[in-house]
């Protein structure tokens, strides 16, 4: 309702699309892609997915990768293209992989959330579905076998609120590789991208987590207190504590922001097996879907190799909690559409005092501001993904997303189980768990990114 | 997608910042102070804002058919970018300057978007260089413009209107008024139709002039209509009593006019929010950080909060005018671009006052004024509570018998 769908042109891709379509059957994950109906942008992700494959195959065989062709320089994506006109509607193919991942949080996540949340874990299969949807295949670069040409930030601020609208917590544990994905793609060094990427890309889900909060109050992330330490060997050796990394039960590779004195934060990569690396899993108020957890290194030891981006690397700290920020804005908007979407029929259905108490002004009112808060969040997200996308700091953008959508995001929560009354504090409805769910958008930091 | 202001609308935005700076910022407390005084100052303006007054009224004319000549845009079936966002963003930035005083400019009433909304070619012809002002509420009909008692009686081959309308904008200043009279009471909504009634018309008469809490630099008029008699081609749409749609006509004016009130607060609470970190930051109680954190300071937390508001209610009116331009219904944004805008604008500029203490509430700073302007931004063009109502009955598929 408060979403404007783009209007219907012809669908160009689509036809391009159809054509080969009868080629990729025997790719992975298209008998998945027809049973969810993600004939568009599933499409063309296979498409890509299977032109790149065959290329990777062919270059394979002259030994020697389309990637290192680049003379072992990292490959990175390309600003978007400027737009001149003011226009908030998504483009076709957003529109399309919009709608399919609606279908897909509709029909999959929805249905799975309760159980989810109450295991404080993501049904494996569910995160296998999901490497279906190609989520990776649209961020990593062409030259690395993935199908992005530009960096597409709103494409990704689209599917995390769809997914989110299904649920946050399994949203969370979908996602949260893709903040790993995202920063090898943007400061990995050549070896390490080569290293890491390409398993994003096969048939099998890789869990994976960026680890960038620390359990103290009023934490701020440009500033983290979890350090590491140049050893003898030329490695580094890690202290400090990180919280709330999703998939903390499951990864098998953490992306860790830790302090270099006299450089500044950088991030780390580390295998789940690392020694000095603890592991507790630590259920929290909501995203137990997503399985959080805490991290503590005691002097853990990793080779030079582990720096993301090596000696020369351009990492930026402030780039990666502003992505983040727009990302957990975009679940809160998904997360907060959900809640509207239940408490009208609801609302509309649920009889006092003879008629249906929607029609008091003291109920009404509380939905027509869930819908205008909502509207008002969402286009704060779209606008600090689509400048980011860009190329232009975002700082003050996503920092404005992030506080309405904390803020507002809250009320929606709250708001919704009031509207429920009692009914809304049991778990037969899920306005409970959203509630609990949208508390976290105030506090996150990292984990996920646009 | 693309949520910045266009490039190709930055001379007309620029334009406007540049009359608000050094045409309105100037006179502003002279003209809070001389309340009722008219503005001469804004005479050399008019013809300047012509341009931008043209613009905003040729998208309202044709804001469901997208025929303004662009033809590039038609071609690529692109969005368009026309006069409906001109006029919020220039609108954005002359209530920067004083809202009272863009609320006054010649040849910018509210009336001027009714008529080039539902005017014929021939109202246009003769009312488009006009100021035209609207008179809707009476003594005894607010929000509820349905129960308007104002009369107009069909004459041979003229109307005759009689009734009492108050809160007029511009009524005095204005060259005409469009009224809005019923031909019948005991027929409702359906009946009420309005009327162009131009100044000087035997039998009108401004009766009064308002003093007020904000605006004061725009005069509010009360008009009595006795036996007041205006040729029939005077009347906007249709004479025929239409139950399905005629109050929807005139109740379409709206889906125009009240992303530029938005655009209107959100103007006032701009200028509130830049003058408000000015002082704070001047008195070294901001950092420059452009990233907030938990830890800010109470100042600095604030400010950011009332920002993120004020971004949205920006962000809403933009995307309310973009679909007007672009010939989609926008009812719905309107009122939530009007709703969030207007409480906004308030909120920003009553904290403003208080953040800065007695600089904010003495008549040293304009702050004091923002925070008496804004006030109204949140009750015309449909109070912040008929805009809830609206809104609500859409999401909730109800009429305005169930959810009264």
């Amino acid at each position: 309702m408060a979403e404007v769908t783009a209007r219907k042109k012809s669908s160009t891709f689509e036809r391009v699309a159809r054509g080969p379509l009868r080629l990729l059957t025997q790719f992975g994950g298209a008998d998945f892609a027809e049973r969810w109906r993600l004939r568009g942008p599933a499409t063309k992700v296979l498409y890509h997915g299977a032109k790149t494959g065959m290329r990777a195959a062919t270059t394979a065989v002259n030994g020697m990768t389309k990637a290192s062709r680049l003379f072992g320089q990292p490959a990175r994506l390309a600003p978007a293209p400027e737009s001149a006109l003011f226009d908030p509607t998504p483009t076709e193919e957003q529109t399309l992989i919009r709608d399919s991942m609606r279908r897909f949080a509709d029909e999959v996540l929805r249905p799975a959330a309760y159980a989810a949340d109450e295991a404080t874990r993501s049904p494996r299969e569910i995160l296998e579905q999901s490497q279906g949807l190609g989520l990776a295949q649209l961020a990593i670069p062409e030259a690395l076998g993935g199908m992005a040409e530009v960096r597409s930030h709103v494409a990704a601020a689209l599917i995390t609120e769809q997914l989110a609208r299904g649920d946050m917590g399994l949203a969370t544990a979908i996602l949260a590789p893709l903040a790993v994905v995202h920063a090898l793609v943007d400061w990995g060094t050549a070896e390490q991208q080569q290293q890491h990427l390409p398993a994003f890309l096969g048939d099998t889900f890789v869990p994976a987590a960026m680890a960038l909060i620390e359990p103290r109050p009023l934490f701020d992330p440009m500033h983290p207190r979890a350090g590491a330490v140049r050893t003898d060997d030329g490695g580094w050796s890690l202290h400090g504590e990180k919280s709330l990394v999703p998939l903390a039960q499951s990864a098998t590779l953490f992306a860790v922001v830790a302090d270099v004195r006299g450089r500044g934060p950088q991030i780390f990569l580390l295998e789940r097996k690392t020694p000095g690396l603890e592991i507790e899993l630590e259920p929290a108020m909501g995203l137990r879907a997503a399985g959080t957890g805490r991290l503590k290194f005691n002097g853990a030891r990793v080779s030079a190799g582990a720096l993301l981006g090596g000696e020369e690397g351009r990492f930026d700290l402030g780039a990666l909690v502003d992505r983040a920020r727009v990302a957990w804005g975009a679940m809160a908007v998904g997360t907060c559409q959900a809640v509207l979407d239940y408490v009208i029929p609801y609302c509309n259905e649920r009889q006092a005092f003879g008629e249906p108490v929607s029609n008091r002004q003291s109920v009404a009112f509380l939905i027509a501001d869930m819908a205008i808060e909502i509207e008002g969040m969402r286009l704060l997200v779209h606008r600090a993904a689509s400048l980011c996308e860009r190329g232009g700091s975002i700082a003050r953008e996503a920092s404005l997303a992030r506080t309405q959508c904390a803020s507002k995001g809250m009320k929606i929560g709250t708001d919704g189980v009031q509207l429920l009354g009692g009914h809304g504090f049991v778990k037969e409805h899920p306005v409970e768990r959203w509630y609990r769910d949208l508390r976290a958008i105030g506090i996150v930091e990292g984990a996920l990114s646009v | 997608m693309n949520l910045e202001n266009p490039k190709k609308l930055r001379p007309i935005v620029e334009q406007a910042r540049l009359v608000a700076e050094n045409v309105f910022r100037p006179i502003s407390r002279k003209y809070d102070n001389a309340e009722h005084a008219y503005p001469k100052e804004l005479d050399m303006l008019a013809a300047l804002l012509d341009g931008m007054n043209e613009g905003g009224a040729r998208a309202s004319a044709n804001h469901l058919n997208r025929d303004d000549g662009d033809a590039d845009a038609q071609a690529q079936k692109a969005t368009r970018n026309g006069g409906n966002l001109t006029g919020v963003l220039g609108m954005m930035e002359l209530c920067w300057g004083d809202c009272g005083l863009a609320l006054t400019i010649p040849r910018q009433g509210l009336g001027n978007a009714a008529v080039s909304a539902v005017g014929t070619p021939e109202q246009k012809a003769r009312f488009g260089k006009a100021w035209v002002a609207m008179a809707i509420t009476e003594p005894s009909a607010g929000s509820d413009s349905a129960a308007i008692r104002t009369s107009a009686q069909r004459d041979g081959e003229e109307w005759v209107l009689n009734g009492e309308k108050i809160f007029v904008t511009a009524g005095e200043r204005a060259d005409a008024v469009v009224v809005w009279a019923t031909l019948d009471p005991s027929l409702g909504r359906a009946a009420i139709k309005s009327f162009l009634v131009p100044k000087g018309t035997p039998g009108m008469k401004v009766a009064r002039l308002e003093k007020k809490l904000g605006i004061r630099a725009s005069d509010t008029a009360t008009l009595v209509f006795e036996d007041c008699r205006i040729p029939k081609e005077n009347i906007l749409g249709s004479p025929e009593i239409d139950t399905a749609k005629s109050f929807a006509g005139v109740m379409k004016t709206f889906d125009n006019t009240r992303p530029i009130v938005a655009a209107m607060a959100v103007g006032v609470a701009r200028a509130a929010l830049d003058r408000a970190r000015e002082i704070l930051g001047r008195a070294g109680l901001l950092t420059r950080e452009s990233r907030v954190f938990t830890a800010a300071s109470v100042a600095e937390s604030e400010l950011h909060r009332l920002e993120a508001e004020l971004e949205a209610a920006r962000l809403l009116t933009m995307k309310a005018a973009w679909m007007a331009d672009n010939g989609i219904p926008n009812s719905l944004e309107a009122s939530m671009a009007k709703a969030k805008a207007g409480r906004v604008a308030n909120e920003i500029t009553l904290r403003a006052v208080e953040l800065c203490g007695t600089s904010g509430y003495a008549e040293g700073e304009l702050l004091e004024k923002w925070a008496r302007d804004s006030k109204i931004l949140d009750i015309f063009e449909g109070t912040q509570q008929i805009q809830m109502l609206i809104i609500a009955r859409r999401l909730l598929g109800k009429s305005s018998a169930e959810l009264r």
